[in-house]
C-alpha cells in the first residue's frame, strides 16, 4: 500500500512539475509575444535542433567507429571453428561494409540537410519534383549491388547446405525441457531407429529396439558433444516435445530441432578446444584458458530455454576414436532394462 | 465541442445524406463520444486506446529490460507491483518474464502499431483527405473499433491470470504454445490470446474494408488516383494487405485452437510431455510458421506503410517542396506490397524447411529492398534545397527516415540465409527489427500525431515539449537499439531470461545495463509527450484552420469539423496536393481545391490543358468567357 501511496505522490510531484515548468515558458513566451505563425516558423528552434542532429550525427558516427574498432575483441566471437564458418564470416563483414557505407552517406545527407536548408522567410523551395535519370540510377545502382551481394550468399547458402558428404560422423542431437542429450551412431556407424512411444525415464531417447534391435544395439549416448578435429560431422536433429534450436555459435551451425520432423546440418570443426584456448590466451581475452564452445538453445521453449545448454569439446582425430572406442554401447549398460521390456539381449555380446 | 453547430440542413449539398443528417440533432452523450459513428471520434477512440496500449506496452518492456540488465539485482521494490510474479529471494519469475516478452510484442504490434496507427490515422484521413463526408459504412467502422476494444479487453484480462499471460513469444509457435503443460503461458493466457486475436482480426477486417471501400468509391470531384496524398496511397495498399493476410492468420489461430482443446493434430507430432507420450502423429509445426508469416511478414508492411505514408506527407508540408517522385513513391508502395506476400519464408531459413526453399525465398527478399531504397532516397532529395520548418512532426519524420535507413540496412545481413545461419534469433535480429519497424513505425505515428493535432482537437500541441519528446525518444531508440547489434555479432541468442549462465555469453552486462537506463529515459520522454497532448487537447493554443500552410483537402474544414466535415459543399480538387513553392506562385503553397484557372502566374506550360479542362466541365466558374 504504501508503495502505491509514494508511487502516486511521485507521479503527482512529477506532473506538477512538468506543469509548472510548461507555465513558465508559456509566460515567457508570451511576454516575448512571438505568437505568430511566420515568427515560428523562422524561429530559434530550426538552429538548435538542426545543429543537434549534426552534432548527434557526427557523435554517433564516432562513437559507432571507435566502438568497432576498441572493442572488436569483446563482440567478435573468435574466428571459426568450422570448415564453411569463414565463408558466412566473409560474408558477413562485406555486407557491413557495404550498408555501413550507404548507412553513413544517407544518413550524413539525411542530418545536415535540415540545418543547410533551414526555413527562411526570404527564400523559397527548390521545385523539384521528380527527374526520372536520377531516379533510375538509384533503382539500378541498388539492384545490381544487392544482386551481388545475394549471388554470393547462394553460393555460400548452397555450399553450408549440400547434402552431407558420404562416410560423414553422424550424431544424433535431441532438444527436451530442458536440456539436450546426444547419441554417437557406435561402431556400424548407423543411428538407430526411434520411436517417440518406446520413451521413458530410462530410455529418453526412445531408441526402438523392438524394431531396430541391431543399429541400435552399439550406440552410446554422451553428456557433452564430443567432436573430432577435420572429420565432416552430420548432426540429426529432433526435439522431443516443442520447438527448440540448436545453436553452436562458435561453428556458425544453427537448425531448429522440430518434433515429428527430423532436421539436419553438417560441418567440419577445424580447431580443437585446447587449440582455441591457446589462440585466445594469446589474444589475451579474459578467461580464455577456462574456454569451452557450447551448444545453446535459439527458438524459445519455456521458462528454463535460457539455461539449455551443453558443453562442446573438439578434440584431436586420434584422441576422438580413442574415447569413441572405449565408450560402453547404452544397450549393454542397461541389459537389465531391455530384458524387463522382453527384449532379447542375447545379441549383445557380440557387439 | 466549443463551436457553434453548423446545421448541414440549410447547406444545399446534392451530396448529403440528407436521412442521416437528421441523427446528428439527437446526439447523445453515448451515441457522440461512445457507440460513435463518425470517423473522426472512432479515430480518437483508436488513438486514445492505442496510446494506453503503448504505455502497458512500453512498460512491459522496461520491467523485462530490468532483469536483463541487471540480473543479480534485488526486485523485492517491484513486489507491491508484480506481486508473487517477483519470489521471496527477490528474482522475477521466468515465467513471468517470457509473459513480459510475448506481451510486449503482441501489444505493440497489433494494439499500437496495427490499430492505434491504421485505426486512427486511416479513420481519420481518410474521409478528410479524398474529400468524403465520412466514412462508406460508419456502422461498420464503429464495430470495428468495438471489436478491437473487445479485443482489447479480452487481452488486458489475460494479464491478470494466475498463470499469466501467453508466454510462448508473440509468434506463438507450437507446440510450446498448443500443450498447457508444457508451460503455464501456454495456459488459459493462451486460450485468451487466441480469443483476442481472433476478434482483432474481425475489428481489422471491418475497418480495412471500409477504408478500401471509402477511397474507391467516396473521393471528391477531381480526386484522381495519381492526385491522391501519399498519405492515402499507403493506407489504401496497407487496407488491401490487412484484408488478404489477416484471414491466414485467422485460419491458424482457429487450427490451433483445435488442436490446444480437441484433441486434432494439425501442427503436433511425436511428442512425449512430462511422463507421457501424446496421442498427436501426423501435424506439422513448421504448417503454422507458414501460415504465421504468410500474415506476419505481410504485417510488418502493415505497420510501416502508413507510416511512410505520414511521412510523405509530413516531410513535403514542411520542406515546402513536392514529394520527390510522387510516381515511384507510389509505385514503391506497389511493389513493396506485392512482393510482400512472397518473402515470408525468410523468418524460417533455419527453421528446417527445404534449403532450396531458402534459396528463392532469399532472392525475393533482397528484391523488396529495391523499393525500399527509393523511398528513403526520395525523402532525402525532397529536403534538398527545400526551406525546412523544424516543427516536431518534422523532427519525427526525419527520425523515422533515419531508423527506415538503420534498420533497412541490416534487413540485407538477415535477408541473406548464409548470414542468417548465425544471426538468427539473436540480439541482431531483435535490433533489427524494433529499428526498421518497431522505433520507425512509432515515430510515423507520433508524426502523425504532432501533425493532426490541431485537426483533431483544435488545438496546438507544445512545440518545446515536443521537441524534448524528440530528442529523449531519438536518442533513447538508438542507444538501446544500436548496442544491440554487437550483442547479436557475438552470438547472444533472444529471449534469454539472463546470460549469466554462459561464461563466453557474459561478455557485455555492463552494455545491458546500458541499454536499459537508455530504455527507461526513452519511456520518461514518453511522460512528457503524454503530458503535452493531455495538456494541450484541453488548454492547448487554439489552432488556426491551416496551421502548418499544407495543401491537403483536410485542411480546408473548419476548426472544429462537424459530423459531415465540411459545412457547405465539399471542395473540388484541380491538382496534386504538392504544389509547395511553385515558381511565381504567389505563396509557397497551393492547396489542392484551388483550380488551374485561377493561378495563371505558377502554371507549368503541360498544366494549361488543365484550364481548359475546368472552362469545360465548370463553365459557371467563367462566367461571361464561356
Amino acid at each position: 500500500m504504501m508503495f502505491y501511496i509514494i508511487l502516486a505522490l511521485g507521479i503527482a510531484v512529477f506532473v506538477g512539475v512538468l506543469g509548472y515548468i510548461y507555465r513558465v515558458f508559456a509566460l515567457v513566451n508570451l511576454s516575448k509575444n512571438s505568437g505568430s505563425t511566420f515568427e515560428r516558423r523562422a524561429g530559434k528552434s530550426a538552429y538548435v535542433n538542426g545543429l543537434l542532429l549534426i552534432f548527434m550525427f557526427v557523435a554517433g558516427i564516432a562513437w559507432i567507429l571507435w566502438y568497432t574498432y576498441a572493442e572488436a575483441d569483446r563482440y567478435n566471437l573468435p574466428e571459426a571453428s568450422s570448415a564453411h564458418g569463414p565463408a558466412i564470416d566473409s560474408m558477413f563483414w562485406t555486407t557491413t561494409v557495404v550498408v555501413f557505407l550507404s548507412f553513413v552517406i544517407t544518413n550524413a545527407l539525411l542530418f545536415f540537410f535540415p540545418f543547410i536548408y533551414r526555413f527562411k522567410e526570404n527564400r523559397r523551395g527548390y521545385f523539384f519534383a521528380d527527374n526520372h535519370k536520377l531516379e533510375l540510377i538509384w533503382t539500378i545502382v541498388p539492384a545490381i549491388v544487392l544482386a551481388v551481394l545475394v549471388l554470393m550468399g547462394w553460393k555460400t547458402w548452397s555450399n553450408t547446405m549440400s547434402e552431407a558428404p558420404q562416410g560423414s560422423l553422424e550424431i544424433e542431437v535431441v532438444g527436451k525441457q530442458f536440456n539436450w542429450m546426444v547419441r554417437y551412431a557406435g561402431k556400424d556407424g548407423k543411428i538407430g531407429k526411434h520411436d517417440f512411444r518406446q520413451i521413458d525415464d530410462d530410455n529418453s531417447l526412445g531408441m526402438d529396439f523392438k524394431k531396430d534391435f541391431k543399429t541400435n544395439a552399439d550406440d552410446f549416448t554422451a553428456s557433452e558433444l564430443r567432436l573430432p578435429k577435420g572429420q565432416n560431422v552430420l548432426l540429426k536433429i529432433r526435439s522431443r516435445d516443442v520447438l527448440h534450436s540448436v545453436f553452436l555459435p562458435h561453428f556458425r551451425v544453427k537448425m531448429d530441432a522440430v518434433p515429428g520432423m527430423p532436421t539436419s546440418f553438417w560441418f567440419t570443426p577445424t580447431k580443437t578446444t585446447e587449440e582455441q584456448r591457446a589462440e585466445l590466451v594469446k589474444l589475451g581475452r579474459p578467461g580464455a584458458a577456462d574456454f569451452d564452445y557450447i551448444l545453446t538453445c535459439t527458438e524459445v521453449c519455456g521458462n528454463s530455454h535460457f539455461a539449455m545448454k551443453m558443453k562442446v569439446t573438439v578434440l584431436e582425430k586420434a584422441d576422438f576414436d580413442k574415447w569413441f572406442n572405449e565408450q560402453k554401447p547404452w544397450a549393454v549398460s542397461n541389459k537389465e532394462y531391455l530384458q524387463k521390456k522382453g527384449i532379447n539381449v542375447s545379441g549383445l555380446a557380440l557387439n | 465541442m466549443g463551436t457553434a453547430h453548423i446545421d448541414l440542413h440549410k447547406v444545399a449539398d446534392a451530396h448529403a445524406h440528407d436521412e442521416h443528417e437528421h441523427h446528428e440533432h439527437h446526439d447523445t452523450f453515448l451515441t457522440k463520444y461512445i457507440f460513435s459513428e463518425d470517423h473522426k471520434t472512432i479515430a480518437k477512440q483508436f488513438l486514445i486506446t492505442g496510446l494506453l496500449w503503448a504505455f502497458i506496452g512500453g512498460l512491459f518492456s522496461v520491467l523485462f529490460r530490468i532483469q536483463l540488465g541487471f540480473p543479480d539485482a534485488d526486485l523485492t521494490w517491484l513486489k507491491p507491483m508484480l506481486g508473487d510474479w517477483i519470489d521471496k529471494e527477490g528474482k522475477m519469475n521466468k515465467d513471468f518474464y517470457l509473459a513480459l516478452v510475448t506481451m510486449h510484442g503482441t501489444i505493440m504490434v497489433f494494439f499500437v502499431l496495427t490499430a492505434g496507427l491504421s485505426g486512427t490515422f486511416s479513420n481519420f484521413l481518410i474521409p478528410l483527405q479524398v474529400g468524403a463526408r465520412d466514412m462508406a459504412s460508419g456502422f461498420l467502422n464503429m464495430l470495428s473499433y468495438w471489436f478491437f476494444m473487445l479485443s482489447s479487453i479480452l487481452m488486458f484480462v489475460s494479464i491478470f491470470l494466475e498463470t499469466g499471460p501467453a508466454g510462448g513469444g508473440w509468434v506463438i509457435y507450437p507446440p510450446l504454445s498448443a500443450l498447457p503443460e508444457a508451460a503455464p503461458g501456454s495456459g488459459a493466457g493462451m486460450t485468451l490470446w487466441l480469443l483476442s486475436m481472433a476478434v482483432f482480426i474481425v475489428s481489422s477486417l471491418l475497418g480495412s474494408i471500409n477504408y478500401i471501400t471509402t477511397i474507391i468509391n467516396l473521393r471528391t470531384a477531381g480526386m484522381t488516383f495519381t492526385r491522391m496524398p501519399l498519405t492515402i496511397w499507403a493506407f489504401f495498399i496497407t487496407a488491401v494487405i490487412g484484408v488478404l493476410s489477416f484471414p491466414v492468420l485467422f485460419a491458424a489461430a482457429l487450427l490451433l485452437v483445435f488442436d490446444r482443446s480437441f484433441g486434432t493434430s494439425f501442427f503436433l507430432s511425436e511428442i512425449y510431455l512430462n511422463g507421457q507420450a501424446l496421442h498427436h502423429v501426423g501435424g506439422s509445426a513448421l504448417l503454422f510458421q507458414h501460415l504465421f508469416w504468410f500474415l506476419g511478414h505481410p504485417e510488418v508492411y502493415i505497420i510501416i506503410l502508413p507510416s511512410l505514408g505520414i511521412t510523405s506527407e509530413i516531410i513535403a508540408t514542411n520542406s515546402r517542396k513536392p514529394i520527390f517522385g510522387y510516381r515511384a513513391m507510389i509505385g514503391s508502395i506497389l511493389g513493396i506490397a506485392f512482393l510482400s506476400f512472397i518473402v515470408w519464408a525468410h523468418h524460417m531459413y533455419m527453421s528446417g524447411m527445404n534449403p532450396f526453399l531458402g534459396t528463392v525465398f532469399m532472392f525475393l527478399t533482397l528484391i523488396i529492398a529495391v523499393p525500399s531504397a527509393v523511398k528513403a532516397f526520395n525523402y532525402i532529395t525532397t529536403l534538398w534545397r527545400g526551406n525546412i520548418v523544424f516543427t516536431p512532426a518534422m523532427m519525427f519524420s526525419i527520425g523515422l527516415v533515419s531508423l527506415f535507413v538503420a534498420g533497412g540496412t541490416t534487413g540485407i545481413h538477415l535477408a541473406n540465409a548464409a548470414i542468417d545461419i548465425q544471426l538468427h534469433d539473436t540480439y541482431f535480429v531483435v535490433a533489427h527489427f524494433h529499428i526498421v519497424m518497431g522505433a520507425s513505425a512509432f515515430f510515423g505515428m507520433m508524426a502523425g500525431v504532432y501533425h493532426w493535432f490541431p485537426k483533431m482537437f483544435g488545438r496546438m500541441m507544445d512545440e518545446r515539449m515536443g521537441y524534448v519528446h524528440f530528442w529523449l525518444t531519438f536518442l533513447g531508440v538508438y542507444c538501446v537499439f544500436f548496442p544491440m547489434h554487437y550483442m547479436g555479432i557475438a552470438g547472444y541468442p533472444r529471449r534469454y531470461y539472463s546470460f549469466t549462465q554462459f561464461d563466453s555469453l557474459n561478455t557485455f552486462s555492463d552494455m545491458s545495463s546500458f541499454i536499459t537506463i537508455s530504455a527507461m529515459i526513452a519511456f520518461f520522454g514518453q511522460i512528457v509527450f503524454a503530458f503535452n497532448f493531455f495538456y494541450s487537447i484541453f488548454k492547448g493554443r487554439p489552432a488556426p484552420e491551416n496551421p502548418w500552410r499544407s495543401n491537403t483537402l483536410e485542411w480546408t474544414t473548419p476548426r472544429f469539423p462537424q459530423h459531415g466535415n465540411w459545412p457547405g459543399e465539399i471542395p473540388h480538387v484541380y491538382r496534386w496536393p504538392y504544389d509547395y513553392s511553385k515558381p511565381n506562385a504567389k505563396e509557397d503553397f497551393i492547396p489542392q481545391h484551388i483550380p488551374y484557372s485561377e493561378t495563371p502566374e505558377s502554371n507549368l506550360p503541360h498544366e494549361e490543358i488543365f484550364v481548359e479542362q475546368e472552362k469545360e466541365y465548370e463553365p459557371e466558374r467563367f462566367g461571361s468567357k464561356s
